[in-house]
């Protein structure tokens, strides 16, 4: 016992000294490529065993596996949408960015990005609440707009949110002008869904074509201004009827905005007006 | 037929079976050891030095198929066959699961053994794997050498007619 532990030793020694490149090397390389048909003879024996067997503990993990796949494809899914949603915020706040230092926004407003955190929960309730409050200077009254064109108005505010009232609420109005014919009338929400929005008090005699453009006809004197600033773009007509009994010309329009899925809104607060003024 | 040529065939076909279909297998934290098992259950049928040789010559066997450094498992089965036929040949003898036992007890010591030497050679080797496979891998071991030791048993049988004295009468 004591010659083969020695023996071994001996291998043991001369084998880590050669390191694969040595007499003893190459008598075990030779030893072992006499010995290789051996092996792949067992391991072609074995091999459907081998399979059999990992088919089997495949079958045993299959379960925690689904379980571990299901919890992870439901993180991925969420962090999916997550991110979409991500993206299309910053689509919509670019756009926003990009119409508060185009030409088309007014002077003497600068407009503060706020994110929409509620929509409108039905049909009779036609306002949307904004993460932008009384700290960050909203107050009643100020108009709320896209890119696309005007919203509505700021209605009631709180410290860090507003409420903001949609022009196709029954209680909103606007004046507004024919950008093509300068005919004037009243912005009102509309009968329904095809037409979310009529421009009323239109004379019979005014010029009003579909397709024309409808923006704010707002007014300012050194004292008083009106509610929302002139050229604000509001929608487009969409159909215009006249009968002899009316009084005024009926007159449809779509909003350019699409108050049914807004996610960031300009607030237009006046250049004139510190945060602090009530 | 003499031991040699009855040991050869068994331990060649272990050392092939455990490289081959065995290497780097694992059982639920177990890591079969065909050819230790073999070398104790040879070594307690056949005794000390028949299962010393046994397992230098199964350790050289894995050694140059595994392209390793000869030597490193020829000592330590070289060892573990030592002392399986010692146990085989006193204390073991006749019991019926002295197999198992020393085939539980050898596989956790000769796998502390075999990280041993791996470090001792400057090879990377984890504690950690041999102290979390040392007894699900020896219970194995002990499993394993029930069917094992049977057919030792069989190989190593006395010839019909050379059986042990069973009793002994005192003049």
């Amino acid at each position: 016992m004591g010659g083969l532990v020695l023996l071994s030793l001996v291998l043991v020694t001369v084998s880590f000294r050669e390191d694969g490149s040595g007499p003893l090397a190459s008598v075990q390389n030779g030893a072992a490529a006499v010995l290789r048909p051996f092996q792949v003879a067992a391991d072609r024996v074995a091999e459907p065993f081998r399979d059999a067997y990992g088919w089997t503990s495949s079958l045993l993990d299959a379960r925690s596996d689904a379980a571990r796949l299901e919890k992870e494809n439901e993180l991925l899914r969420q962090q999916v949408a997550e991110r979409r949603i991500a993206q299309r915020e910053n689509v919509t706040l670019r756009k926003l960015l990009a119409y508060r230092s185009g030409p088309r926004f007014p002077e003497a407003y600068s407009g503060l990005a706020a994110a929409v955190i509620s929509r409108p929960a039905g049909a009779y309730a036609q306002a949307i609440v904004i993460a932008a409050g009384r700290e960050d200077g909203v107050r009643n009254d100020d108009p709320v707009v896209t890119q696309d064109g005007l919203v509505g108005k700021v209605s009631r505010v709180s410290s860090r949110t507003a409420r903001v009232t949609l022009l196709t609420d029954d209680a909103s109005a606007a004046s507004a002008l024919d950008v093509e014919t300068q005919a004037f009338g009243i912005v009102r929400s509309g009968d329904g869904a095809r037409a979310p929005l009529r421009l009323d008090r239109v004379p019979k005699e005014a010029r009003v074509a579909v397709d024309d453009t409808i923006v704010t006809s707002g007014w300012s004197s050194p004292r008083l201004s009106s509610l929302y600033p002139r050229g604000i773009r509001i929608g487009r007509v969409t159909s215009v009827g006249r009968t002899d009994t009316d009084l005024y010309t009926q007159v449809q329009v779509t909003p350019f905005a699409d108050l049914s899925s807004l996610e960031a809104v300009l607030v237009l607060i006046p250049v004139n007006r510190g945060v602090g003024t009530p | 037929m003499s031991v040699a040529l009855r040991i050869a065939p068994l331990v060649f076909v272990a050392a092939v079976v455990q490289v081959t279909v065995l290497g780097g297998a694992r059982m639920l934290w177990a890591e079969p050891d065909l050819l230790l098992v073999t070398i104790v259950c040879v070594a307690l049928a056949a005794g000390s030095i028949p299962g010393a040789a046994a397992g230098f010559a199964g350790g050289l066997l894995v050694d140059v198929m595994t392209l390793g450094t000869l030597g490193t498992t020829s000592i330590v089965l070289t060892l573990a066959g030592y002392w399986a036929g010692r146990y085989g040949e006193t204390t073991g003898r006749g019991r019926r699961y002295a197999a198992p036992l020393a085939a539980f007890a050898i596989s956790i010591l000769a796998g502390f053994g075999a990280v041993a030497l791996h470090f001792l050679l400057g090879e990377p080797v984890a504690a950690r794997d041999a102290l979390v496979t040392a007894v699900p891998s020896a219970i194995l071991a002990a499993v394993l050498a029930f069917g094992v030791s049977r057919i030792t048993g069989e190989i190593f049988e006395p010839p019909r007619g050379l059986e042990r004295p069973r009793q002994v009468e005192l003049v």
